[in-house]
């Protein structure tokens, strides 16, 4: 079996437990996924498939070389986005072209969900790196600032890889370890539990936990 | 923001179709289903509904009752699947729709008007 599926993030809600307890969770729309390349140690020095998201690509805006990508492995419908799942076993009998669907997680399985996190722009020490900054009354002069980032006469120059201001956001981050609390087959969604990096609308990728 | 057409379907999968419409006024009997140990057995809450939030799946009421001269509050999520039923018991006419002025009051002062009309007006109070 494949341990991984792309997906994207629908947003946020809740569902009741059957005794009641709300559960806060995020709604992915995970697949349907198609296998477009199959790479083999034999071949490429490692086990692996590549799978597309199935949707509608206009055939106008897949570029000729992608198109020569998606003919030359197996004659499979172009998809916008790509993604590589190593496969663990030996033994896979998946051929391009093999559907994946949502149905390879169940309740109460554990996943992890890598993403790329909601840009934050130029963001100050206290976003970015929790400082505390100063009291904002009282006749406090520090609020938002950093403090001191060094000695002085030696060594005369900040460290390198001093905290400081910066852009924060954007970037690749991996929420571990969330439950999957529903799976819907017929829709295509996945309901796990809690936050999932980024906007409503990221690609996000779907893999079976790597360690508890 | 107009929200995703999934994310409404799985909110609206939520939702319970075999509660009655009350509003802020209202006096309602909760049914609630307690479970100890593996018995279950149903406690009543009753009371003035002095709120109530609508957030499709997310909806909660608050009940308020006087419970040996002190004022309790309980915050219901609409739809739960705890709450075995809901029962109207009397409808009264207020003008705002957060009551939380009842915590203020007591005794005489904490009366509401009876709604006379309540009957008549079929006026769905669900989403």
């Amino acid at each position: 079996m494949v341990n991984g599926i792309i997906g994207k993030k629908i947003g946020m809600t809740q569902i009741f437990k059957e005794d009641g307890v709300v559960v806060p969770v995020t709604v992915i729309k995970a697949g349907p996924c198609v296998v477009v390349q199959r790479k083999t140690v034999a071949k490429d020095g490692y086990d692996a498939v590549q799978l597309g998201l199935v949707e509608f690509v206009s055939p106008k805006k897949v570029t000729k070389p992608m198109m020569g990508h998606f003919k030359k492995h197996g004659d499979v419908a172009p998809t916008r986005l790509l993604r590589e799942v190593r496969l663990e076993g030996k033994s896979e009998e998946l051929k391009v072209g093999d559907k994946i669907l949502v149905d390879l997680f169940k309740p109460a399985d554990l996943v992890d969900v890598v993403g790329t996190s909601r840009g934050r722009g130029f963001a100050g020490f206290v976003k970015r790196h929790h400082f505390r900054g100063g009291a904002a009354t009282h006749g406090s002069m520090f609020h938002r600032a950093p403090g001191s980032i060094g000695a002085s006469a030696f060594p005369s120059r900040v460290l390198k890889g001093m905290k400081a201001a910066g852009h924060m956001g954007t970037e690749r981050v991996t929420a571990r370890n969330l439950q999957v609390v529903q799976v819907d087959v017929e829709n295509h969604l996945l309901l796990v539990r809690g936050a999932v990096p980024g906007h409503p609308g990221t690609v996000v990728m779907i893999r079976r936990c790597k360690r508890r | 923001m107009s929200v995703h057409p999934l994310l409404e379907k799985v909110r609206k999968a939520q939702l319970r179709a075999d509660l009655p419409s009350f509003k802020p006024g209202d006096t309602v009997r909760v049914h609630v289903k307690i479970k100890e140990g593996d018995k279950e057995r149903i406690q009543v809450f009753e009371g003035t509904v002095i709120a109530r939030n609508r957030r499709v799946n997310q909806s909660t009421f608050v009940v308020r009752k006087l419970s040996f001269g002190t004022g309790v509050e309980r915050i219901f999520p609409l739809h739960s699947p705890v709450i075995e039923k809901i029962e109207v018991m009397k409808s009264t006419q207020v003008r705002r729709s957060k009551l939380y002025y009842l915590r203020q009051l007591k005794g005489k002062a904490a009366r509401l008007r009876e709604d006379r009309f309540a009957e008549a007006e079929a006026v769905s109070t669900e989403n």
